[in-house]
């Protein structure tokens, strides 16, 4: 399939609301979910982070080598 | 190592999340190969359909989510069945991963269905059976991820989300035969959206390859998001703690 | 394990005997419901008389849901769900036991009365004899399956916060082909058509739920109570 120029390609015969509407909404969601999905992850990690800081904390006041 | 011990070497979440670790680069990498491949197939080789024009090329994602989104559900409820029956965490944390990129594909398939139909058939939403079962199949992801996210006690969500996705396996056959019958009985010539145009085989290599994209794709995120929730749930595991306190020395 | 199960019937049956107001608060929203569609679309007899088999069967169908939260709750809280689960011989006989009798309950005090109602609703759009019938059959056929699976749906939000909205997401995709079956016998019935096929296949997913809800409702209370 050759398209005469880009500005043909882009015009999708007319359709191209239709065919750009479908796959830019795609490849959006295909981009947010995996985005979302790292973040979970390092919000996970953080927290753990935060919790052993707290935990680090409290040997040391208890006077515990840690 | 006997092969029955080889298959629950990576059942356990230490394991697991060494193992995604290590694939997930190679994941993205295949998904997005695949995908490049399967969008110059579907732009540049598959030729202009006589009755559809070009509005039909949305063929390349509509049919493609439209199987993961059945295939991710049948996995979702497998592993959660699995994890239920066998009392195995990382099983039960896979199918909790799998559900919300499911309800995309799913959300994805509705979407990209209505694009197409509205120019091929004037109207935004066809009630034709795999449109209308693909909806029922949103509702079941949307009441799965909900009853999960209510239970607070992991291990009950677990269970609960178990039966439940093993009930809408069994019910999904049912629903689509009852939806083709409502179909078909309604209407003289069924509209259905597989009318699609006899298929070149140029549409139907992309359409394969983009089906192998978005099951790399899915592979990249679901190991993610299961990375995630072992993290959540696992924070006090010796391993995990080491991992982290390497990762951020 | 049957005396489980009548324990436990006779139990839920006096309890509705007694508040007999609640108790009958699906039918009133059933009638008040359908009622409301001729007030939104018209009082058209053609439109009525066309759209009436979808209209009573969606309505029957949510007027059964409502009475699903208070299926396992009350139990749940006065300490009584517990103590029904360990008067059987296994865990397992005891929960299947309750999720029978529980559904059976539902059935006589909600959707029994609904079948019963339905033929007056059918007159008021206009139904013509034979397809009223075809709607009494059908709800007849058709509402023990809703209160198969809705108990299946209380068992499995049992004591979860925002249960009851969450118990009608889960339900009613389940209930779509009953729906289906049930609404097109009527509508076969009033276009000439036999509904042979409709009623066949209702029988079969009657049979299909019977066998299969009560063993899972049975599985969800004991998840839900361990």
């Amino acid at each position: 399939m050759t398209w005469a120029s880009a500005s043909d390609f882009f015009a999708m015969g007319g359709y191209a609301v239709y065919v750009w509407g479908a796959y830019g909404v795609t490849a959006a969601c295909m981009l947010i979910d995996p985005i979302l999905a790292a973040r979970r992850h390092r919000q996970a990690l953080r927290d753990m982070d935060d919790e052993f800081e707290a935990d680090d904390d409290l040997d040391a006041t208890a006077g515990v080598l840690s | 190592m006997p092969s029955s011990i080889r298959f629950f070497h990576f059942a356990s979440p230490a394991r697991f999340y060494a193992l995604a670790t290590r694939w997930s680069p190679a994941l993205w990498v295949l998904a997005a190969v695949l995908a490049a491949a399967a969008l110059y197939i579907g732009f540049f080789v598959a030729p202009t359909d006589a009755t559809q024009g070009d509005a039909y090329r949305i063929i390349f994602i509509h049919v493609p989510a439209a199987w993961m989104s059945m295939v991710l559900y049948l996995a979702m409820a497998l592993w959660a069945a699995i994890g239920w029956a066998l009392n195995a965490r990382l099983a039960s944390m896979f199918a909790r991963a799998i559900a919300p990129t499911g309800a995309m594909f799913t959300f994805l398939a509705l979407w990209t269905g209505a694009l197409w139909g509205r120019p091929t058939w004037g109207t935004w939403w066809v009630w034709d059976a795999r449109l209308t079962s693909e909806l029922i199949l949103l509702f079941l992801y949307l009441g799965y991820l909900a009853l999960v996210d209510a239970i607070d006690d992991t291990r009950r969500a677990d269970r609960a989300g178990a039966l439940l996705a093993v009930v809408g396996s069994v019910n999904v056959p049912i629903i689509y035969f009852s939806v083709k019958w409502w179909n078909t009985l309604h209407q003289g010539a069924s509209i259905t959206l597989s009318s699609a145009p006899t298929m070149a085989q140029s549409m139907l290599i992309a359409m394969l390859l983009m089906t192998l994209a978005f099951w790399a794709y899915a592979f990249a995120v679901v190991f993610k998001r299961t990375q995630a929730i072992v993290a959540e749930r696992e924070r006090h595991a010796q391993w995990l703690t080491t991992t982290r306190k390497l990762e951020t020395a | 394990m049957t005396r489980v199960f009548a324990t436990v019937l006779r139990r839920d049956l006096r309890l509705a005997a007694r508040r007999r107001s609640d108790a009958l608060l699906p039918v009133a929203f059933f009638v008040v419901a359908v009622s409301l569609f001729p007030l939104g679309i018209g009082p058209e007899p053609q439109t009525l008389r066309q759209i009436a088999p979808g209209i009573v069967w969606v309505c029957a169908l949510l007027a059964a849901m409502l009475s699903l939260g208070a299926m396992y709750s009350g139990d749940l809280v006065d300490g009584s769900l517990d103590q029904m689960l360990l008067s059987g011989p296994t865990p397992g006989q005891a929960s299947l036991a309750v999720a029978a009798a529980k559904s059976l309950a539902h059935w006589l005090v909600t959707g029994l009365p609904l079948t019963i109602l339905a033929p007056l609703l059918g007159v008021l759009f206009g139904v013509a004899p034979a397809p009223i019938v075809a709607l009494t059959a059908s709800l007849l056929l058709g509402t023990p399956i809703l209160s198969l699976l809705g108990g299946l749906g209380a068992a499995l939000t049992l004591g979860v916060r925002s249960g009851g909205v969450l118990l009608l997401l889960l339900v009613l995709p389940l209930c779509i082909p009953t729906l289906i079956f049930g609404a097109g016998a009527v509508v076969a019935i009033d276009s000439g058509l036999s509904a042979r096929g409709h009623f066949s296949l209702l029988g079969a997913l009657l049979i299909l739920t019977m066998l299969l809800a009560p063993l899972a409702t049975a599985a969800a209370l004991r998840i839900a109570t361990e």
